[in-house]
């Protein structure tokens, strides 16, 4: 009788947290891990649309008065690669890195709100795939990704195209700001005992940051696009000439959203690259505190910087000097943090494994976007550079050789504790080759064309400016790339048909998530642990003297996990009908508006009343 | 020229790779790209030029030694997984403040001649000397009004050289930027507002220049020509567009209407199309405009030009009096002579004229140019008769 009962209790036990499998149960999902999956695979599909986006503008521009694309297809491509990178991409593949690791990295269960959390994501599913329904509709947006007014107007722009982009970006922006909340709350609540705010890993204090920046910029962007959304739909005059209304105040709105952005995509790669410098250098990161502040210090500026990006609209020379010196100063933490990069891996036992190459090639090609961008913050040369490719290549060694490169980096090294298999090392290295070849060939060159006269967003140039052998070039450098991709993408294959058997802890890290199983289980951490330093791995190896054992997958008896719901995933489709609907008020008048809202109410309120 | 390559000399005691810098940017000089911004061939553009060259000395020093710091520290400190733990180090206050005030050092160096020349961009020169130039924006072209001159141009400005030029730019519709890459910078242009920009040129010639703020379909071929010349030719020039006022009306009557920054007034709704408002206006113009054409055209083929100009409807949106101002469409007053058509985009021979008033919308997707459907014949007809315009 009493092995009976036991052999019950532990069959419940395994019941309650086995792996639940089957496509209703990642629509269900509150799992942080599992959303973060849910978040890197979308991304990383958006982010190969992105690619081929861009693959077809490098063969549009590898010859003068090429014919391949229209110069309306190329307008559409050149906005939705923009659009695509910057919110469907890079920003969700940090999402996914904050979904995965800040609960692993902080000791904690799950986040502070799983459904929100899901919520998010499904908010975030539906405004990128409406976004690129437009394909469908050949009304892509076609105004650039900082669509400025008063192109945008009706009046310049009748058709789907902007009300695709603009409803697209205010889908994408309520999914950012749900997400922001949750990853806020759950850093600042339900870190482990012990880990105060200056134990947490560099990480978790970058995606903290970012999250401070999102709930600050979004807001703005939110109002730019309602303000147009209100010209477009209802006639108002906020942003047009003729009415008294003024294209620059819609300037001024996005760029103040539109820095910040910057630090939003390249923060948590900072962070990332601090995670894995110190681990392969085996060496605790150099200057932590500095590397705190400095992060801090330039999301502040990056506040106080937005017209820096307008220096050609002829602000007068007050606003340019202020703006010019604000900008320059951003050079000095961003310095720190390069120095201390530097400082973290001089001095080290350097191994020189895949994460650690795209690690290093971060701090490199990152060196020079920094440099490049000091070079624009001089309003006198910015009168030359902006609107050329030499802005182009400047923000690309930012943002690929310095987000994509430090998000590769944490692919790699995170891989094994996502899905406890390894990436393979021979093709990563491959992989961080060609990538590293074909990115300076199809970026570098860009800086001279710009200087020598090509300017942006041109769909072709004449043979009389000098410029084919650059942009063929460039073209060339777009075909290594997309070789490195594809490497990549068999890397991922092969590990993916390969044994699921990665340790816990390949690397020798030092932070939490390398002592609980790869990968790992539905409740993280079977005992919540106890912190008493920054390298809390570390501490306890070496207080054993060597390696921890290989730790054991256990039942999870007696914790208490959120359960599945399906109603986050409902009520977003509620906020996405809603505000589709928006775009659809000359077809239906209100009733698809009211539609969306009657069925975010109903997600909402049995989202409410649901037993926890 | 020789002002840089002296300052050149002085860095070169550095590295070799100051010499290898220097010689990639003499390469850049190079006359091959006819929209260098490196090879400045006017006093804001070498102004501009001597700050971006300051920068790019110091970034070069700091590419050189931190990227050398980084190569050297990875190859210097490569260890084997069965090395020793290496001595763990958590920071070092007095090299880290080391390390943040050299760069705010070089920042300085880079912040004064950067602060210095943001002030002088704004310096437009003023007084009788001075070439005062209206540039209007439109989809996708550039119009140029000389406003103490009274005449008006399109696709190509013409300046004089060593005389100070002042551009006082707006749009007639959506935001663009006019980049004088040569011999100034870029300034965006806004409705309802005039910006600035200014320039000496220091040689004549023939340059190119195109809009730099995206602006819808035909943004990549929204260019225009930039000629410099003596400032006798300069005169010829403005006295040819003068001549082309029919005898007898008021060639000064455009300096009396100029404010010709205000664009088009469009209906409050914001829907309308200005382009109709404007169509009226020019179309009033146009008439008046009609007898500028040379009065007897002695060659057939001239006269049946003349006839097409105004059947085809070309009239409607084009003058062929430069001292009028123009609603939609270039004004055509010496579109003879010009050096190129289509917005800076074809070469102006007779040939490309044809191919361009013939189906301008297979040359250039999207214009507002309508496609006028021409017979072979008609087109060479129209082309002889805008030939004699120039």
């Amino acid at each position: 009788m009493a092995t009976t009962v036991t052999g019950d209790l532990r069959t419940q036990a395994a019941h309650a947290h086995a792996e639940p499998t089957g496509l209703w149960s990642w629509i269900t999902t509150v799992d942080h891990k599992r959303i973060g999956i849910l978040y890197g695979a979308s991304a990383f599909m958006f982010f190969l649309i992105g690619g081929l986006e861009a693959l077809l503008l490098r063969i549009q521009l590898g010859r003068p008065d090429n014919t391949f694309l229209s110069p309306d297809a190329y307008n559409q491509l050149f906005t939705m690669h923009g659009t695509t990178m910057i919110f469907l991409a890079v920003m969700p593949l940090s999402a996914m890195f904050f979904n995965f690791f800040i609960p692993l990295l902080i000791g904690a269960r799950d986040v502070a709100f799983p459904r929100l959390n899901a919520f998010s994501y499904w908010v975030f599913i539906l405004g990128g795939l409406f976004l690129n329904a437009s394909f469908l509709f050949h009304a892509a947006p076609n105004a650039g990704w900082f669509g400025y007014a008063n192109l945008t107007s009706t009046q310049y722009s009748p058709g789907l195209n902007i009300d695709f982009w603009m409803i697209g970006l205010q889908i994408l922006g309520i999914a950012s700001l749900a997400a922001a909340v949750n990853f806020f709350v759950t850093v600042l609540n339900l870190r482990a005992p012990g880990m105060k705010l200056m134990r947490m890993p560099m990480f978790v204090w970058m995606s903290f940051i970012t999250q401070a920046l999102l709930l600050l910029a979004f807001p703005v962007i939110t109002v730019a696009l309602i303000l147009l959304m209100f010209d477009r739909f209802f006639g108002t005059h906020f942003y047009v000439p003729s009415a008294g209304g003024d294209p620059i105040l819609w300037q001024h709105l996005f760029w103040i959203f539109g820095h910040p952005e910057v630090y939003i995509l390249i923060l948590p790669a900072f962070g990332i690259v601090s995670e894995v410098l110190p681990v392969f250098s085996r060496k605790p990161l150099f200057g932590y505190a500095a590397m705190v502040f400095s992060g801090a210090f330039i999301a502040f500026l990056g506040f106080g910087v937005w017209s820096h990006h307008m220096f050609s609209t002829g602000m007068g020379p007050i606003a340019d000097t202020v703006f010019s010196l604000s900008t320059m100063l951003i050079a000095i933490p961003t310095g720190v943090k390069i120095f201390n990069w530097i400082g973290t891996i001089w001095g080290g036992s350097i191994q020189l494994k895949t994460p650690m190459y795209f690690a290093l090639g971060f701090i490199a090609m990152f060196i020079m976007g920094g440099l490049s961008g000091v070079m624009h913050a001089s309003p006198p040369a910015d009168l030359q550079q902006t609107d050329t490719y030499f802005i182009v290549a400047h923000f690309h060694y930012v943002l690929f050789g310095g987000s994509i490169f430090a998000l590769t980096s944490g692919a790699y090294y995170w891989w094994p504790k996502m899905f406890g298999r390894m990436l393979d090392e021979k093709i990563g290295k491959i992989h961080f080759w060609l990538m590293l070849i074909g990115f300076n060939l199809t970026f570098f060159p860009m800086h001279f064309a710009g200087l020598l006269g090509m300017p942006r967003r041109v769909y072709t140039y004449s043979a009389e400016t000098g410029l084919t052998w650059l942009n063929q070039l460039e073209t060339v450098g777009a075909l290594v790339l997309f070789l490195a991709i594809a490497a990549f993408l068999y890397n991922i294959l092969k590990a993916w048909a390969g044994p699921r058997n990665a340790p816990a802890d390949p690397w020798n890290g030092a932070t939490l998530e390398w002592a609980i199983p790869s990968p790992p289980q539905p409740f993280n951490f079977a005992e919540i642990p106890v912190v008493h330093s920054r390298d809390p791995l570390w501490e306890l190896k070496r207080e054993r003297g060597g390696p921890l054992p290989e730790p054991a997958r256990v039942s999870g008896a007696g914790i208490h996990m959120p359960n599945p719901s399906f109603w986050p995933a409902l009520t977003a489709c509620g906020v996405a009908a809603m505000l589709i609907g928006v775009m659809l008020l000359p077809k239906l008048g209100p009733w698809g508006i009211i539609a969306g809202g009657a069925l975010l109410l109903f997600g909402v309120f049995n989202w409410a009343f649901e037993p926890a | 020229m020789h002002q840089r390559n002296s300052a050149l000399r002085r860095h070169l005691g550095w590295a070799p790779l100051c010499a290898l810098l220097t010689a990639t940017l003499a390469a850049c000089t190079d006359p091959a790209y006819t929209q260098n911004t490196l090879n400045p061939r006017g006093d804001f553009a070498r102004m501009v030029d001597h700050v971006f060259l300051t920068t790019v000395w110091w970034a070069a020093l700091a590419f050189v030694l931190v990227e050398g710091a980084l190569l050297y520290a990875v190859f210097r400190f490569k260890g084997r997984p069965d090395d020793p733990e290496p001595k763990q180090i958590h920071g070092n206050t007095t090299v880290e403040i080391i390390w943040t005030i050299i760069p705010a050092l070089i920042l300085a160096m880079i912040a004064v001649p950067t602060v210095r020349a943001i002030f002088k961009t704004y310096e437009v020169p003023v007084g009788p000397d001075v070439t005062e130039i209206e540039v209007i924006g439109h989809q996708w072209w550039w119009e140029f009004r000389y406003p103490k001159a009274g005449v008006v141009t399109a696709g190509e400005m013409h300046v004089p050289m060593g005389q100070p030029v002042a551009l006082r730019m707006t749009t007639q519709d959506v935001l663009h930027s006019f980049w004088v890459p040569q011999f100034a910078g870029k300034r965006d242009v806004f409705p309802n507002r005039n910006n600035v920009l200014w320039f000496r040129a220091e040689v004549t010639g023939n340059f190119s220049g195109q809009c730099a703020e995206f602006c819808g379909i035909e943004h990549g071929r929204m260019g225009y020509r930039l000629v410099s010349e003596s400032p006798a030719d300069f005169d010829k020039y403005i006295k040819g567009l003068q001549a082309t006022a029919p005898p007898g009306s008021a060639t000064m009557r455009m300096v009396s209407s100029a404010a010709p920054a205000t664009p088009v007034q469009v209906s409050t709704s914001g829907a309308t199309v200005p382009q109709q408002k404007a169509r009226g206006d020019t179309a009033a113009a146009s008439v008046q405009a009609a007898p500028a054409a040379p009065a007897a055209p002695s060659d057939p083929l001239v006269a049946q030009g003349e006839k097409l100009f105004t059947m085809k409807g070309c009239i409607g949106c084009h003058s062929l009096d430069a001292t009028k101002p123009t609603g939609i469409g270039p004004n055509l007053a010496n579109v003879g002579s010009r050096t190129y058509i289509a917005a800076g985009m074809l070469p102006n021979t007779d040939e490309n004229l044809a191919r361009w008033i013939s189906n301008a919308q297979a040359v250039k997707p999207g214009v507002l140019m309508p496609n006028l459907m021409l017979k072979p014949d008609e087109a060479k007809a129209l082309v002889a008769y805008l030939r004699t315009h120039k």
